[in-house]
């Protein structure tokens, strides 16, 4: 096992567009990272630089402390496994999974018994003889993982495994993969664009926006402490809600009033808070109140939409003076459409970020 | 006209079949028959005696004889430009292919500036009429003292075998999905092993396709093959046919046998395999 | 910088690849271009040897210019080329029509009809002479006993009557393949298109001319270019069916230039109505493909 680590790269296609921007990004040795963002953020460009299948235009790329960045992939032994599995199609499950040791010239019985225990401990043990074209969806997946596990390799590489299954299959693995990176305490890198998966599976997230790094963190970081708008919005379901103002400060004792479109609030701030700012609240820390609460940081809305989660309800509102806002709400009392509401935003779910350059001002 | 509309209606029909139906069919059947006639009565006329073909033809064989396709392969000594026109079309295809697939696996999986000339070259070139280079390639063919041989077919078969192979094994390759080969260089092969063991098995249904194409394409040619050969020694199927002689008439009968014959094997093939020749066919030609 | 070798390696293993088959079409078809190019500006009369291969400019183009017997064929390439691709289109279209539906005995049906195409040109033509040969072959009895022809005609002797054997058997030979083409670009429409019309209330001749025809634009586009350029280039068939008679009647441009080098053996100015016919074709074809923009060295992505 071994590190894998991106050094200020670049990556400019031929036709101008730019997939990376001085990226740099460390999967330490052992740790699941995972690659997140929306599509056209350059995580899948990432990894196939990582793999060695695109060339960087500026920049190193390291596998332990070896500079693999003019390496083509068939030297960085690393493994991956594909969106669509790529599964050798005239191959059997057993020729696909011991692929990798055949062209590396393994003596027939070490290929063998690899392929037989890896099978084995994926279940595939039954299907060794078929053809890819003869599997499930499911079972097509983990032969692509275990042609990876077979090479026993320095890293592995996942281009967004999950989503050509159907929703609960998805689950079920997300759950296997989390097992299998503690089993193998291997070094993985995982590409999504479903921040859930992410929240579950990663030691780290790194989330990226149009080929430049965001943020990078342990999924609670991420999500009690977004570096900017952007991870703030992105990370958690449903997404904040942003609410547009102007800070001032209060006096000196560290306090500013947050005035809004449809609400004020008095917010502790810290120093160089002044001007133009975003409000992000999670919909959890709006609490649907009474309707004789008053004051600071309440405000009426009408209810637009209910989603019964089972767990909770997630409400869809309208805020009196026209903004939208999504509130999470426990299962009782149940709620209705239509309905006239008070909410109360809590004040120790608030995010300040600056309205120009989206950066979560602390404090 | 029901049959043009599409899409699959209910199980349940109407009494009886409308109109368009019938009109449709009609023209159907009579498109069939209007294509297959001519076989048919080549072959009733090649068992006919030549005295009988011209007074009053039935379209039932009257009087069954097979001295025509006797002579064939008698005095017409037939097998000789059979012969001819297998080593001619067989050699130019397997040469095509092999040379063809490495410059298509060039064009479909490589990045490198001129890709789209080359292909833009290769299309202009399937277009040359082949009256154009006759006169160049008769004197370039004398010179090299290669009239009336079979490299001196062969060679100039790749004109037009060559573009074509290239072109349809192009397109064909691109339909392979590129991240089989990804998937075996990070496993550790290299261009060459991915090329020959990923690749070339999966490209096999679309060799056999060019390959059958090209085949076709080379047994029909005519222009070429008129020019570049002097007797029957090297003449191949389609020119033998066309210079059929006789003493003192023009030898119907042996001629249609001849055109049977020659026919035959074709038609096998193209009822064995018409379902990878449409695919060949549209891959190369339906592109863009 | 070290990544420029590996782009390099790339594109040199891409030549390397294609330069054997991009030798083989330069060498055995460029060059002998150029050569016809080169012969086109000589006087080259190889029944006359003594007179040498002098130079003699555009001499033999202008010769063209004012031969009629040129002009006649041009005519008779474009008469043949125009009707016969309108029928194939047409006849074209509804086979293609016909096969996209699944019926039984459809396999049978496409194999039956791609054979006139898979035989040679000149059998093709030859079983057409056949059918029209003299008073007795069966197309005049057919013709006579369905009340078409009141007696049995010489169809070879007049030119008006030999185009039609000719148009005929190029229709009956040719048609699969346009059919194919056209078919191929039906099933690419996507067929919910049909659906949705079907529930809004369109019948099948509305679907057919407002959804029908217009997807498959491109399709036609495809097949009038390589049609056309075989029209242009007929040869095998009119040299068996009519050898260009009556006389010169129905003799098109490539039987005209073959007469003139092969058997006239004026291999100049034979030469220069092969850089003419060249210079046609490949006009036509360049029209054509810049209005189709074909894709010729993108990746299917």
């Amino acid at each position: 096992m071994a590190r894998i680590a991106l050094e200020h790269v670049d990556k400019t296609y031929p036709n101008g567009y730019v997939a990376a921007r001085d990226l740099s990004l460390e999967a330490a040795d052992g740790e699941l990272l995972v690659l997140v963002g929306p599509s056209g953020s350059g995580k899948s460009t990432v990894l196939r630089l990582m793999a060695g299948l695109e060339r960087v235009s500026d920049g190193v790329i390291r596998i332990g402390e070896r500079d693999v960045t003019d390496l083509p992939p068939q030297q960085r032994d690393i493994a991956m496994v594909f969106q669509n599995y790529a599964l050798y199609p005239h191959m059997t499950v057993r020729e696909n999974l011991g692929f990798g040791l055949s062209i590396r010239k393994q003596p027939r019985p070490v290929i063998d018994e690899r392929v037989k225990a890896v099978a084995g401990s994926l279940g595939l043990e039954p299907l060794l003889d078929r053809k890819p074209a003869q599997l499930s969806g499911g079972q097509r997946q983990r032969v692509a993982l275990g042609r990876a596990i077979v090479r026993e390799p320095l890293a592995f590489l996942f281009d967004e495994p999950l989503s050509n299954l159907d929703a609960q299959l998805r689950v079920e693995t997300r759950v296997e993969l989390a097992r299998l990176h503690r089993r193998l305490g291997a070094t993985m890198v995982y590409v999504t664009h479903d921040q859930s998966e992410a929240l579950t599976l990663g030691d780290r997230i790194a989330v990226l926006k149009e080929g430049v790094l965001q943020q990078v963190d342990t999924p609670m970081k991420l999500y009690e402490e977004p570096a900017n708008k952007f991870v703030a919005g992105f990370i958690g379901s449903p997404g904040m809600n942003f609410f547009e103002g102007t800070l001032t400060r209060i006096g000196s004792g560290g306090m500013c009033s947050f005035q809004g479109a449809d609400f004020t609030i008095r917010v502790p701030c810290g120093a160089g808070a002044d001007g133009r700012v975003f409000l992000g609240v999670r919909p959890q820390h709006l609490e649907i109140t009474d309707d004789n609460a008053r004051g600071d940081g309440v405000v009426r809305a009408e209810v637009g939409v209910v989603e019964p989660m089972g767990n909770e309800q997630i409400v869809y509102v309208t805020l009196a003076d026209g903004g939208r806002a999504v509130a999470v709400a426990p299962v009782q009392p149940r709620i209705v459409a239509g309905e006239k509401i008070s909410i109360r935003v809590r004040p120790e779910g608030i995010h300040v970020f600056d309205a120009g350059s989206g950066k979560r001002i602390p404090g | 006209m029901t049959a043009l509309a599409a899409p699959p209606r209910g199980k349940k029909r109407k009494a009886g079949i409308s109109w368009g139906a019938w009109i449709f069919g009609t023209a159907l059947v009579a498109l069939i028959v209007f294509t297959l006639f001519p076989f048919y009565w080549a072959i009733v006329a090649s068992l006919t005696p030549d005295a009988a073909l011209f007074k009053d033809p039935s379209l039932w064989p009257q009087h069954i004889i097979l001295d025509h396709y006797r002579a064939l392969f008698g005095e017409r000594d037939f097998i000789t430009p059979i012969k001819n026109s297998l080593i001619v079309a067989g050699t130019t295809t397997i040469f095509c292919l092999c040379v063809g697939t490495l410059a298509a696996y060039a064009l479909a999986r490589l990045d490198f500036k001129g890709k789209a000339p080359i292909m833009g070259f290769i299309l202009a070139v399937t277009m040359f009429p082949q009256i154009s280079i006759v006169s160049p390639l008769y004197l370039l063919l004398r010179s090299l003292h290669l009239i009336d041989t079979y490299p001196g077919l062969i060679m100039p078969y790749m004109t037009f075998a060559m573009p074509l192979t290239v072109w349809v094994l192009t397109g064909s390759i691109r339909q392979i999905p590129k991240d089989l080969e990804e998937a075996a260089h990070v496993d550790g092969a290299t261009r060459r092993q991915s090329f020959t063991k990923i690749l070339l098995p999966l490209a096999v249904p679309s060799l056999a396709t060019t390959g059958i194409l090209t085949f076709i394409y080379c047994w029909n040619e005519f222009l070429f093959a008129l020019s570049f050969t002097l007797g029957p020694e090297r003449q191949t199927v389609p020119v033998a046919i066309a210079l059929f002689r006789g003493m003192y008439q023009v030898p119907w009968g042996e001629i249609l046998a001849a055109a049977i014959v020659a026919t035959a094997p074709v038609a096998a093939m193209v009822l064995i395999f018409q379902r990878r020749i449409v695919q060949g066919l549209t891959a190369g030609a339906v592109k863009g | 910088m070290r990544k420029i070798s590996r782009l390099g390696h790339e594109a040199r293993l891409g030549w390397t690849l294609v330069a054997p088959a991009l030798s083989v079409i330069a060498l055995i078809a460029i060059f002998p271009l150029g050569w016809t190019v080169w012969e086109s500006l000589r006087l080259h009369e190889l029944r006359m040897p003594w007179l040498g291969q002098p130079f003699v400019g555009l001499a033999n183009y202008v010769e063209i210019a004012k031969d009629p017997r040129f002009w006649a064929a041009l005519g008779h390439t474009a008469f043949f080329t125009v009707v016969s691709i309108s029928l194939e289109l047409l006849i074209g279209l509804f086979l293609a029509l016909a096969m996209n539906r699944a019926f039984r005995g459809r396999g049978f049906v496409r194999a039956a009809v791609l054979v006139p195409w898979a035989i040679p040109t000149v059998v093709a033509a030859l079983l057409w002479r056949f059918m029209f040969e003299s008073q007795g072959g069966i197309a005049n009895a057919l013709l006579v006993d369905a009340h078409v022809l009141k007696q049995p005609i010489v169809w070879f002797i007049e030119t008006s009557k030999a185009w039609v054997p000719v148009i005929l058997a190029d229709v009956w030979k040719t048609t699969p393949f346009v059919a194919l083409l056209l078919l191929a670009g039906l099933q690419n429409i996507d067929l919910s298109l049909y659906e949705a019309a079907a529930v809004d209330g369109a019948n099948a001749w509305w679907q057919l001319r407002h959804i029908t025809l217009p997807l498959l634009k491109p399709a036609i586009l495809v097949t009038l270019i390589f049609r056309t350029l075989d029209g242009f280039r007929v040869f095998d068939l009119i040299y068996v069916l009519t050898g260009g008679g009556p006389g010169t009647s129905t003799e098109p441009v490539a039987l005209y230039t073959f007469n003139a080098l092969l058997q006239n053996l004026r291999f100049g100015y034979g030469s220069a109505l092969s850089v003419v016919i060249f210079a046609i074709t490949f006009g036509l074809a360049m029209i054509y493909v810049k209005g189709l923009g074909v894709r010729l060295g993108g990746d299917e992505t």
